[in-house]
């Protein structure tokens, strides 16, 4: 079944069990934990999922209890993606001898900001080259939240973190966001994509895509964290939305290095009146309270500056829209 | 008496051997990077698999890390995996080996020993596995080239055994071994693959309640490497030491069984005592200066020296028994070790074996000559000190200095 | 509650043997979501956001359910419903 045949209604997807389970130990209103619930419902068969360490990883699997109704590998922090190729060459190897059931299976590597874009990285351009099947899934919850909030490559610009704190001589994070989705283009895959839990129809239809593609696909999935960001536990989603609205996290996917904004980016595109200011995107996270005074204007002033130009620079490389 | 297989004469070194031997162990999974000394293992296994000699995945990781990782991955998916690393390779493996050891896959791993850095060393030391004696993987060192064949096919055998399930190092001296040609009597691949079998997988009890064998399958999900708290990590742990406990007696029984299939034995599979029965001076030896010490020893006992040699084939899981059995006749043994742990008291081996034998009411005088570090090269003269010494303490009942460095410009 | 296991009686490799729908995080909650059936539309917008899939569809209803025995109270359903159906109340009052 192709993508394009692959139509679903809120109740299609609301009658597939589970494949992240309840019970799982993370905070409430933890926007990764919803992410992977329903990245989970765009599965086609059957499926292998490996993770790194971080919140998801242990939150779904406390000994003896476990989340997970697919089978299930973590190793350490920096190796999903080493996993997968682990994974993807002993299915091929024992597939040749007649010992793997199953015609085809899905790989999935999931892992948080931190071991993608720092020190996952490495095992994630590594098996990326080598072309293993399989789907990497970047839940970006913009620090290392799981050792309590301390800053990674995806922090952005300006966020308070443990291990930046917003203090009386240094506000907050002064470098820039790692461009992820940019240095996995590079690497000349089939199909790289970046997504919003809030648009969920989108982010489905980009996981079963990315599990279509016969070889690498890497999907970057937006996932505020609450408790990192210091928002109340309900808003998780709604930030989701407000980074695609206000042009900070846009969404769009590539295929074959050909790339297209998707719907909700490219109506800001084609109405740029209705992008919103990235102020309404920050306000209510503790996590930049410290911007919205005088002295850290300027900083604020910067968020936005950059912000515009990397979206001016999205919209130069995009194809036409049809 | 079982018949035993037609064998081959070729000429292999080291690393070809071990090459050779993966070729016919029907590996599944080859997942490695390349570093001086073992670069020939990868590159002779590039070779089987680009002339369709092997049906192997070849997966040429992008870091050791990554290769101890893949295997590891592909052995939860039910494959049979080898790998092979040296030095600051196998450092670099050090976070994963105790994963791989802790998720109780049965991974082969040949180290071509080389010295760790700074300064920067490519030759022959064991300070590499020396390094992870505690990450939980069984270490068999070998003699030579001929040894490190017979104990890779031996290693698959024992790593994969249900009660044992733990990963395997084979350690073959660098450059000495590994670069060294040699005539090495090789087994048909069927005789390999009988003697070997298939991968056999524990049971294990999953969320759903089934009792199914250990492997990522979506036919019976189960969730592998969890975060266990303080109430289970121990238990773990425990039951990794369990499978050393299994190991001891399995490494004997495949030592055994592959004796009647090719006629060659090494010891008990774990140690291998020569001239040591009566011997009042012995040394300890891991790896393939043992050759060089066993002419030594011939020589000695011509002029009337009681003299042995005990090689210790087997460090994880250490045969204690065997050791105290063997030695505690010696008066004076000296423990040879091609590394150093800085700060404590003398080497790896010497500490383990002087460990071994504290509780015997009657043991010898053991003392520590370390030396090779670097790749520094040892004459026959330069050994055979080690014996005068050693008649020395045995006569006198007195020791000079425990710890010696052989061949080092003081 | 059942005591802890020894080594012997836990399988190797730290295999999980117990699904988490066995471990109820309904009591995490201080706040509970009260649905009005009036202005429930049943969309399902709650159901696709809930992070612990406490909100179900069951079509042999037609409706959705609650499943209080997991819901932590985050108040996701509540924020997104787009009739406002669902109100954060706190648990026992």
């Amino acid at each position: 079944m192709t993508t394009q045949e692959w139509r679903f209604t809120a109740k299609d997807i609301a009658s597939k069990p589970d494949l992240f389970l309840s019970g799982h130990r993370a905070c409430a209103g933890c926007g990764p934990a919803s992410v992977l619930r329903l990245i989970m419902k765009a599965t086609r068969g059957p499926t292998i999922v490996t993770e790194a360490t971080g919140c998801m990883e242990v939150v779904s699997s406390i000994y003896p209890y476990t989340s997970w109704a697919v089978p299930w590998l973590h190793t350490a922090f920096e190796n999903a993606a080493a996993n997968a190729s682990g994974i993807d060459a002993a299915l091929k190897a024992m597939r040749k001898k007649g010992k793997v059931k199953q015609e085809h299976i899905d790989i999935i590597a999931i892992a948080g900001d931190g071991g993608t874009f720092d020190i996952g990285l490495q095992a994630l351009s590594g098996a990326v080259e080598r072309g293993h099947d399989f789907l990497f899934v970047l839940y970006d919850n913009e620090a290392y939240m799981n050792t309590g909030i301390q800053r990674s490559g995806g922090t952005p610009t300006g966020a308070a973190t443990t291990t930046t704190p917003a203090g009386l001589v240094i506000p907050g994070k002064l470098e820039k966001k790692k461009p992820i989705t940019e240095i996995m283009l590079a690497h000349d895959m089939e199909y790289v994509a970046t997504a919003s839990p809030y648009y969920w129809k989108d982010m489905l239809t980009k996981v079963r895509k990315g599990l279509e593609v016969n070889g690498p696909a890497f999907l970057h999935i937006f996932a505020p964290c609450p408790r990192g960001w210091r928002c109340e536990p309900s808003k998780a989603i709604e930030y989701s939305k407000l980074a695609v609205e206000s042009c900070v996290f846009p969404i769009w996917e590539a295929v074959n290095g050909k790339r297209q904004l998707s719907t909700p980016s490219k109506l800001i595109a084609l109405a740029p009146q209705k992008k919103k200011p990235v102020k309404d995107y920050l306000a209510g996270q503790g996590r930049f309270r410290h911007l919205f005074t005088p002295q850290n204007k300027h900083v604020l002033d910067e968020m936005q500056r950059l912000t515009d130009e990397h979206w001016e620079r999205l919209l130069q490389k995009c194809e036409p829209s049809s | 008496m079982e018949k035993q297989a037609k064998q081959e004469t070729i000429a292999l070194n080291g690393d070809e051997a071990v090459a050779f031997a993966v070729k016919q162990c029907d590996v599944d999974v080859v997942a490695a990077y390349p570093i001086t000394p073992q670069t020939i293992i990868v590159e002779k296994f590039s070779e089987y698999v680009a002339n369709g000699e092997v049906q192997t995945e070849f997966v040429c990781t992008e870091s050791e890390h990554s290769a101890m990782t893949a295997c590891l991955a592909a052995s939860a998916t039910g494959a049979r995996t080898f790998t092979a690393s040296a030095s600051a390779g196998l450092a670099l493996m050090h976070e994963m080996l105790f994963v791989t050891s802790g998720c109780r896959a049965p991974v082969v791993m040949a180290i071509a020993n080389r010295a760790l850095s700074a300064p920067l060393n490519i030759h022959g030391d064991q300070s590499d596995s020396m390094a992870e004696r505690d990450s939980g993987w069984i270490h068999i060192y070998v003699e030579n080239a001929q040894e490190a064949y017979d104990s890779i096919i031996q290693a698959f055998k024992i790593a994969e055994d249900v009660d044992v399930s733990l990963p395997i190092i084979v350690g073959l001296d660098g450059f000495t071994v590994s670069h060294t040609l040699e005539n090495v009597d090789v087994l048909s691949e069927d005789a390999v693959k009988q003697f070997v079998g298939e991968r056999q997988l524990p049971n294990v009890l999953t969320h759903e309640g089934k009792t199914v064998p250990f492997k990522l399958d979506p036919d019976n999900p189960m969730t592998m490497g969890p975060i266990a708290f303080q109430n289970y990590y121990f238990e773990f742990k425990r039951q990794q030491e369990e499978g050393m406990k299994n190991a001891l007696k399995r490494i004997q029984e495949v030592n055994t069984e592959y004796a009647k299939v090719t006629g060659r034995s090494y010891g008990n599979g774990l140690i291998d005592a020569y001239k040591l029965e009566d011997a009042e001076i012995a040394v300890v030896c891991v790896g393939s200066t043992s050759g060089t010490l066993k002419v030594i020893v011939d020589e000695l006992r011509q002029e009337g020296v009681k003299a042995g040699l005990l090689r210790l084939r087997t460090f994880r899981p250490l045969p204690v028994e065997e050791l105290r059995k063997a030695l505690s006749n010696s008066t004076a043994v000296a423990v040879m070790d091609k590394s150093m742990s800085f700060g404590g008291f003398g080497g790896a081996v010497f500490t383990e074996v002087r460990h071994a034998l504290y509780d015997d009411k009657k043991h010898p005088f053991i003392v520590n000559y370390i030396y090779g570090l670097g790749g520094r090269d040892y004459s026959p003269r330069e050994l055979r000190t080690i014996f005068e010494e050693l008649t020395n303490i045995a006569r006198t009942r007195h020791v000079e200095s425990q710890i010696h460095y052989l061949g080092l410009r003081e | 509650m059942s005591r802890e296991k020894s080594w012997k009686e836990i399988s190797i490799a730290g295999v999980c043997s117990k699904s988490s729908v066995g471990f109820m995080t309904g009591d995490w909650k201080t706040y509970t979501p009260i649905r009005d059936l009036e202005k429930c539309t049943k969309c399902l917008t709650c159901v696709m956001f809930c992070p612990e899939g406490a909100i179900k569809w069951r079509p042999e209803m037609g409706d959705i359910e609650f499943d209080f025995s997991f819901c932590k109270g985050c108040g996701i359903c509540a924020n997104e419903c787009p009739t406002k159906a669902i109100t954060m109340k706190i648990e026992g009052e």
